[in-house]
């Protein structure tokens, strides 16, 4: 799984991106952000309110409830600020 | 026809609209609008994050929903990433349609849009150090008139 990371997001977990296999037991949004939020305090921190944060699968606009599989593509990052 | 560029290099509104111009006989209006850095409240530099290839998807689904909205002629948006300073120019948004009413509304959708969708993230950068730029309540306010 390919997991991108933008904006603050990004300078908490301390990288731009990365190739994660996670077990078999994540299939959504919600589940990858628990397993994440296991892997360090940068982690813990960039997850710690998702009220804050939004998710996009394979570069399309997505819910926390939303599935993810080995292939997919997911991006993390604060409400856009563009424009 | 439709174009949509990010780009870490300025543009020239001239030539875009000049290019606008350039879609047919049937042009009767050209809606432009350009964003520039506000440098007020002691902002020294602003550094535009951006998701490469989603900017660019999101751009163009919002162009097909306008272009499904009015009778649009010609699209043009670019939006800087990287660095940029009080005055530089950031984003520019130009329609060409046969009316001006069309051209008008079509310009501020795109805008709406791409202010509440594209993802690009701003870092303001002042003499006390560097923060990520909230997103506003007022263009959540202003995407909703359009649904």
């Amino acid at each position: 799984m390919k997991l991108l990371y933008f904006a603050w997001v990004r300078q908490k977990i301390g990288m731009p991106e990365e190739e994660l296999a996670p077990p078999e037991s994540v299939n959504t949004v919600s589940e990858l952000v628990d397993f994440l939020r296991q892997r360090g305090p940068g982690y813990e921190a960039a997850f710690r309110d998702l009220k804050a944060l939004r998710v996009a699968v394979n570069q399309h606009h997505s819910g926390f409830d939303a599935a993810v599989g080995p292939h997919d593509e997911v991006a993390f990052f604060p409400p856009v600020t563009g424009g | 026809m439709s174009e949509i560029r990010v780009q870490q290099a300025d543009f020239d509104p001239g030539e875009e609209i000049a290019k606008l111009g350039d879609a047919g006989g049937s042009t009767g209006a050209i809606a432009t609008f350009t964003g520039l850095v506000r440098g007020d409240g002691g902002l020294t530099a602003m550094t535009l994050d951006h998701y490469s290839g989603m900017c660019e998807s999101e751009i163009a689904a919002h162009i097909i929903e306008a272009k499904r909205r009015w009778p649009l002629l010609a699209v043009r948006i670019v939006h800087r990433v990287g660095r940029l300073t009080p005055g530089e120019r950031i984003v520019f948004v130009g329609v060409a349609s046969s009316h001006r009413q069309a051209a008008f509304e079509a310009c501020e959708f795109l805008m709406d849009y791409l202010k509440t969708r594209a993802p690009f993230w701003k870092l303001e950068e002042r003499a006390s150090g560097s923060n990520w730029v909230e997103a506003r309540s007022e263009d959540d306010a202003s995407v909703k008139r359009w649904q």
